[in-house]
């Protein structure tokens, strides 16, 4: 068979076809390039941020902020929690000045000022007299700060504490007390549980993860006596203390908690306490405006709030939690970077939020002012000031009845505790569903423990 | 016409017997053939009608554990999707779309055809290199792109996620292109090279309408990949970004989301559904195509 050879014509023609669509493609990464400067010298900020309503809120209102700062435009990412993470320490890390500001938890702090990821804020905050530094609330500002300096501005803080249903414990016959004890909380669970009725004693996170079920059972075991480790960085989790703890809270999950307690996080929770299918829930204080906005009717006016529970250490053992927002080392505009987080973290920011969003929507826990506001104290008037005690008495430095070597609530605020935590935390849900004992879950998470702080070289 | 009439008489009485058993046994294996089918169906479909429903209730309702199936509608969620930014998204993702799988297809007909009606020298190794790129987890590769990335200075462009798109489709459209080549029997070509057809018009007369249901299919496949991909999305463009990166912004910490997800997640399948609709002939044709190699 003879086919004849190809034409230099109908080649080029098959490579004209191949080319066009390679150019088009490379046109639109020269088309679409964003730039952080404009043609107008107008400055983009780029800001990644943590899904939350609160921001949301922000974002809805950025308009305010570019009237009142001409020439400087902002591009929000918003990210869910666990994409947050990989993604801005990646930008950070590998320098490459995708994001001016980043929002970074309590927990992160700490270890990307250690990188040098993130820059200090004093200056800054010093020559921004309207920003009112001094407002800060001080355990607040101490989590987003390391050695001394302020690496994040608070957005929101919170803590933990109690929901419950005054209802359903006056029907019950029990009385919750605003500084209840996990025992008391554990008898009250067994009287509220009514499983004919579909309702629990009490909800609380069984997911696992670190900043799941591990933050509320970590809380526990601070206020039963128990720590992650020695002053040696010795791990704890099979000492009687923490054992007692642990125990504890898979019993009171097991016996009048959710179904399926293993299952559910903060959001089954939060959709449960909504529902009316839970007579009880210990969680962050930031959901209690989630919770009456959500709720429904009936529900809606028979919620109440208490201190977080505490255990025989006698303990105060609220966590503490901050979101705060932070500039890039590799940012390219840091002072527009500032106006942007100064303006977002104001108080005139919170009284703007109030005033257009609405009062239960402002980013709560950050500053004393807010809790001087008279339109949120009447709006937030049954968890207002609950949040603050709260706050207030949470002590991330020394958050064990014994010494530890490390500071964080419901964390430990060591860049391995994630991995660590991640581990724990999936033996506890394994003891919460029952495929293996409280004291199975505690060896294996104590060996665990051992070895990484050892790898680590913390453990010598 | 009285043969025709008089042809069931014919039947001897035997025969007939087994036709009658016959036919009730093959009845009833169709429908149960049948049955099964639309259980599956529905089964694989489920899924999607759930999520369906679910964009039309409130957040507490489809948060619900159980179910609710009578409940009253709500257009809320969609609306909060349109004002949360929709469009800027889903035109990036019909840029992205459009054009990495028309340089696919450019790129995919010449290299396939250079793979099976003019093979070329080691053309079995050159098609185990391009399918060999598929083997290593593209989470293996993510660092040294994103630096690369950064070098050029193309994050957060579109052009990024086209350029791997790109890469992402084109091992996969190389080999199906070629299979469907390869059922063109080589006497079609032979009787055109004869008849004096240059090997372009060969290419572009006889094979490429041959094939056309074949690369209808390839197209569409390479389209849903690319209009679904989120691990590029994710890690190399964060406000130009297409829709799966918007699709997330709505998993929120500290309320509920279910049915604005859902909502989303909905808009964002009716695009592939429509064209999956559209050319679902010669996707059927086009998947079978090279099934009997």
């Amino acid at each position: 068979m003879h086919i004849p050879p190809v034409s230099r014509r109908s080649a080029g023609k098959m490579l004209a076809v191949t080319a066009a669509g390679a150019l088009l493609a490379g046109s639109f990464t020269a088309c679409s390039t964003t730039g952080s400067g404009d043609a107008q010298g107008d400055v983009t900020i780029n800001v990644a941020l943590a899904a939350n309503p609160q921001m949301k809120t922000a974002e809805s209102l950025i308009s305010d902020f570019e009237q009142k700062n001409p020439g400087i435009k902002v591009k929000f990412t918003t990210l869910p929690e666990n994409d947050l993470r990989p993604t801005v320490t990646k930008d950070v890390a590998t320098k490459a000045g995708q994001f001016d500001v980043a929002m970074m938890g309590s927990y992160e702090v700490p270890i990307w000022a250690k990188n040098n990821w993130i820059l200090p804020l004093d200056n800054y905050a010093k020559n921004d007299p309207s920003w009112k530094q001094d407002d800060l609330l001080k355990p607040i500002s101490d989590i987003v700060s390391a050695n001394g300096k302020l690496y994040g501005a608070p957005f929101y803080g919170s803590s933990s504490f109690l929901f419950y249903r005054k209802d359903l414990a006056q029907k019950a016959g029990v009385t919750i007390s605003q500084t209840p004890t996990w025992d008391e909380i554990a008898a009250a669970a067994a009287k509220m549980d009514d499983k004919s009725a579909g309702v629990s004693g009490i909800c609380l996170r069984g997911l696992p993860g670190w900043g799941q079920n591990l933050a509320s059972l970590t809380t526990v075991i601070n206020t039963f006596g128990g720590r992650w480790f020695d002053e040696n960085w010795q791990p704890q989790l099979t000492s009687p203390e923490t054992k007692k703890a642990v125990q504890f809270y898979v019993d009171l999950l097991r016996q009048h908690g959710q179904p399926d307690a293993a299952k559910d996080g903060w959001e089954g929770c939060l959709q449960k306490m909504s529902q009316g299918t839970t007579a009880m829930w210990y969680d962050d204080t930031v959901f209690a405006g989630s919770v009456l906005g959500q709720a429904t009717p009936a529900v809606k006016d028979n919620i109440g709030f208490a201190m977080a529970p505490t255990g025989p250490a006698n303990i105060k053992s609220g966590w503490l939690w901050s979101w705060g927002l932070g500039i890039t080392a590799s940012s390219k505009h840091p002072d527009a970077a500032w106006k942007f987080i100064s303006w977002v973290t104001s108080p005139d920011y919170i009284k703007l939020a109030g005033q257009k969003a609405g009062w239960d929507s402002i980013p709560p826990g950050s500053r004393k002012s807010t809790y001087d506001l008279p339109e949120y104290q009447k709006a937030a008037s049954q968890y207002a000031d609950l949040t603050l005690k709260s706050i207030q008495a949470a002590n991330p430095t020394q958050p064990t009845a014994q010494k530890v070597p490390y500071t964080g609530v419901q964390y430990v605020q060591i860049p391995e505790f994630v991995d660590i935590g991640d581990f724990v935390s999936q033996q506890v849900a394994g003891a919460i569903s029952g495929t293996q004992s409280v004291d199975e879950a505690l060896q294996k998470s104590q060996d665990f423990a051992a070895k990484a702080v050892k790898t680590a070289g913390y453990l010598k | 016409m009285t043969t025709t009439t008089s042809r069931p008489a014919t039947m001897s009485p035997a025969r007939r017997q087994i036709a009658i058993r016959r036919r009730p046994s093959k009845h009833l294996k169709s429908v149960l053939m049948g049955l099964g089918g639309w259980l599956g169906s529905l089964l694989l479909f489920l899924p999607i009608a759930y999520m369906v429903l679910k964009s039309f209730q409130t957040e507490p309702d489809a948060a619900a554990a159980a179910p609710k199936l009578i409940f009253t509608p709500t257009m809320e969620n969609y609306k909060g999707v349109f004002e949360a930014g929709f469009w800027p998204y889903a035109i990036n993702s019909i840029i992205v779309v459009l054009v990495s799988t028309a340089v696919v297809i450019a790129l995919a007909v010449p290299a396939a055809y250079a793979l099976s009606i003019r093979p070329v020298a080691k053309s079995q190794d050159v098609l185990f290199f391009f399918i060999s790129t598929k083997m290593m987890p593209i989470a293996a590769g993510i660092i040294p792109i994103y630096v690369i990335a950064t070098a050029l200075g193309v994050l957060n462009t579109l052009g990024i996620l086209i350029v791997m798109h790109i890469g992402m489709n084109l091992p996969l459209a190389i080999w199906m292109i070629r299979s469907f080549m390869q059922e063109i029997p080589a006497e079609i070509m032979e009787a055109a090279a004869v008849d004096g057809a240059s090997r372009w018009r060969g290419l572009r007369s006889i094979i490429l309408p041959l094939v056309r249901p074949g690369l209808a299919s390839t197209a569409l496949l390479c389209g849903v990949f690319s209009w679904n991909e989120y691990f590029y999305a994710l890690n190399l463009t964060n406000s130009t970004s297409t829709l799966p990166l918007f699709l997330q912004k709505f998993l929120s910490f500290g309320e509920l989301y279910t049915a604005h997800v859902a909502a989303a997640a909905t808009l964002l399948s009716i695009p592939v559904i429509i064209a999956g609709w559209i050319a679902q002939k010669s996707l059927v044709r086009g998947l079978l195509f090279g099934a009997v190699k």
